[in-house]
């Protein structure tokens, strides 16, 4: 199907044009997601999108499926709902830098170590963009924000690493320069069975951009162009050649039990009578 | 219907009640002196086909189970004060999004963490105002274990006719006490709760449209409706309008939805009313301890009776009015420094003299306590 | 036409100027996208594939 055609297919119809800033990559990342979904043939009514708040999260609003907007830092648990209650629907969560790990940290470690089968995208701006710009955990040290005028002191940290160790089972990072990789790593991440987490670095020109001289939407993006490098290229580079520069790809990917047919087994133990 | 006789704790008794009502869906942390309510529901859903879930940590726990009535499923959690403080801000989020659920508050001794194995009512107005932003609630105090099993199930006839979460508001006197109920053998004849399903078709679904109840109907995630839920202000699609007019119709008829229909949500007891001069006002526990204070005294010629409100929430109005006009005092005996009295006051509206009889050391008011109170006043009249 | 324009979508970013590599785009005085050179359009969709708006598609 022609973009055109996605576009019309998946966005609820009149909500258009969204409202993200110019320049603002979130809706290339969403775009990304229903391109994904297409491509997965998945049935618009067994899909369900959680959202949390701040402005990746509205992305929910947009998407023809069975969409909720939760509250902040929340959409993990009432996905987790969603899901076990009904594990024949596919539940997708959109969130973002400050909403995941932030707020909604102690939920994102949960649902990994659950390896309950959702698929997050998490759209990293490296910033709280909906709300003027203050920073966030992925915010580089140093940086400018509203809440930091003369530069954050707060380390950042990867929340790939934070995923991989709470017990995810497929981990990857895209941008929205590589838009193909996004594609695919969300295709991947959602038909992959256990908890799938997708960091999709997006940018945000207007709050993030603007107080970190970082140029025009197109050079934020050619940004990302310059250090993100594929997985497999990335370990081969020297430690100084690493330097300012992440891997993007599936940075990891394993079996593990999931979740709710692990429950099931519980039922069906509890159904026959045994303790 | 046969029924079976048991010894049976408070909450345990809750639990039963929610198997009985159909609820299919358990989710929550554990907090004393709420436990057991999570405990039995471990062991007694799966076995049925449902499902139980430890969150990690109490907002998760009221989370998880927005989640799960958006697929269509009755649902539970169960806490005490400190996790009732922390489920706030998603309780306003299933106000607002009208998402139907029962929330169990099995009181004990606060602020902060408290005495976790001793009682209290010291929620009376978080339960009605925890949430931040112009809100109705619909709040149960059941006042004996029959009552837990029996209140469980109206708790869900409630939610799911008025798309509104509900609190189970109990103390730890009701939810640990243990004594005889008669339950029945099957819960097979009992009418399950149900919320109104959409009749038109998914392309005619408004998710906010009400019908002439004021209630939208309110199709399952999955079910061919794909619809919209979100915290924020919405239209009738449930989409995002800020609007003034949007703004008013939306909480306007929020509040409606709950006060149009007062005749039906408000539950009391009267007990040895119909001559009284004097009335204790008491809830939950503390109930228990004024029908023994109530009949101590009129043994001892006191025309005395018990009105107890069993809906907390929204206030029984129009009947503690009518108390203002029929007796010379009102008693208000609680456990707190003073929470529900104020309604009470309001609405008698110096009418009559109304004296609180607070206790909040962490013991139960005594019927001998309570006693001397009735009999003071008494000796005013 | 090799183009479809959105314009009520359209923001104006100019991401889709920076990327076309023929240089068919341009933002104009109204900030939104105008196609001034579209002969040289070679159909390559990056405008397409990065806009974040939806606001621009290539025509079979």
């Amino acid at each position: 199907m022609e973009m055109e055609q996605i576009v019309d297919k998946y966005f609820r119809a009149g909500r258009l044009p969204h409202i993200w800033c110019p320049g603002c990559g979130n809706g290339i990342v969403t775009g990304a997601i229903v391109k994904a979904i297409d491509k997965l043939a998945l049935e618009k009514d067994g899909v369900a999108v959680v959202s949390g708040i701040g402005c990746s999260s509205r992305a929910s609003g947009y998407l023809d499926f069975n969409t909720v907007h939760s509250a902040h830092g929340r959409a993990l648990p009432v996905a987790t709902g969603i899901k076990l209650s009904e594990p024949r629907l596919k539940v997708i969560v959109v969130t973002g830098d400050g909403d995941a790990t932030a707020i909604g940290g102690n939920h994102f470690i949960h649902a990994a170590r659950r390896n309950i089968d959702i698929t997050v995208i998490l759209y990293n701006n490296n910033i709280y963009g909906m709300t003027g710009g203050q920073y966030s955990p992925l915010t580089p040290t140093h940086s400018k924000a509203t809440t930091a005028p003369f530069g954050t002191v707060d380390r950042s940290f990867d929340v790939t690493e934070l995923a991989k160790g709470a017990g995810a089972t497929f981990v990857a990072r895209a941008t929205t320069y590589h838009t193909p990789t996004l594609i695919d790593v969300i295709t991947q991440g959602i038909q992959h069975e256990g908890f799938s987490i997708i960091e999709a670095i997006t940018a945000c020109p207007i709050s993030f951009g603007r107080q970190n001289k970082m140029g025009s939407a197109a050079n934020m993006m050619k940004w990302q162009k310059d250090n993100g490098v594929m997985l497999g290229a990335y370990e081969k580079m020297t430690d100084e050649q690493k330097e300012g520069k992440f891997p993007i790809g599936i940075l990891y990917k394993a079996t593990a039990p999931e979740y709710t047919a692990e429950y099931d087994k519980v039922i069906a133990r509890a159904q026959k009578g045994a303790k | 219907m046969s029924y079976k006789t048991k010894l049976m704790q408070g909450n345990q008794a809750v639990a039963e009640g929610a198997i009985a009502a159909g609820v299919s869906f358990f989710g929550g942390y554990p907090i004393t002196p709420s436990t057991e309510v999570a405990e039995s529901l471990a062991r007694e859903l799966p076995a049925i086909g449902g499902k139980f879930i430890q969150m990690e940590d109490e907002i998760a726990g009221i989370g998880v189970i927005i989640g799960a009535a958006l697929t269509g499923k009755k649902v539970m959690t169960a806490t005490s004060g400190p996790g009732f403080s922390l489920k706030q801000e998603l309780l306003g989020y299933a106000c607002i999004a009208e998402i139907p659920l029962v929330i169990v508050n099995v009181q004990r001794v606060g602020p902060s963490t408290g005495q976790p194995t001793a009682p209290a009512q010291g929620d009376v107005m978080q339960a009605r105002w925890g949430t931040h932003g112009d809100h109705p609630i619909i709040a149960l105090t059941p006042g004996s274990v029959p009552e837990c099993f029996d209140l469980t199930i109206k708790a869900y006839e409630f939610s799911e006719k008025y798309r509104t979460p509900v609190i189970l508001l109990l103390d730890e006197i009701i939810g640990h006490m243990r004594e005889r109920i008669d339950l029945p053998t099957s819960y097979d004849q009992i009418v399950k709760p149900q919320r109104k399903l959409p009749v038109v078709s998914p392309e005619e679904y408004r998710a906010y449209k009400p019908d002439a109840d004021l209630i939208p109907p309110m199709a399952p995630f999955g079910t061919g409706y794909r619809w919209h839920v979100t915290g924020l202000v919405h239209d009738e699609y449930g989409f995002p309008d800020g609007t003034p007019a949007a703004t008013q119709a939306c909480l306007d008829r929020l509040h409606a939805k709950i006060n149009n229909n007062l005749e039906d949500i408000v539950l009391y007891e009267n007990y040895l009313m119909e001559d009284a001069e004097i009335a204790v006002l008491a809830y939950g526990g503390t109930a228990r301890t004024a029908y023994a204070s109530v009949d101590a005294a009129r043994e001892k010629g006191i025309k005395v009776g018990l009105f107890r409100p069993i809906t907390m929430w929204p206030f029984p109005e129009k009947q503690v009015k009518a108390l203002a006009s029929q007796v010379k005092h009102l008693i208000v005996a609680e456990m707190n420094f003073g929470q529900y009295v104020i309604e009470v006051e309001r609405a008698v509206a110096g009418k009559i003299p109304v004296t609180l009889h607070a206790k909040y050391n962490s013991e139960a008011i005594t019927p001998a306590e309570l006693l001397i109170a009735i009999e003071n006043i008494s000796k005013q009249q | 036409m090799s183009l479809k324009v959105h314009m009520n979508r359209c923001k104006g970013c100019g991401i889709c100027v920076e990327f076309c590599p023929k240089k068919v785009l341009a933002v104009s005085q109204l900030e939104k996208v105008e196609i001034v050179n579209e002969q040289e359009c070679i159909k390559c969709r990056q405008c397409e594939m990065r806009c974040p708006d939806f606001a621009i598609f290539v025509q079979k």
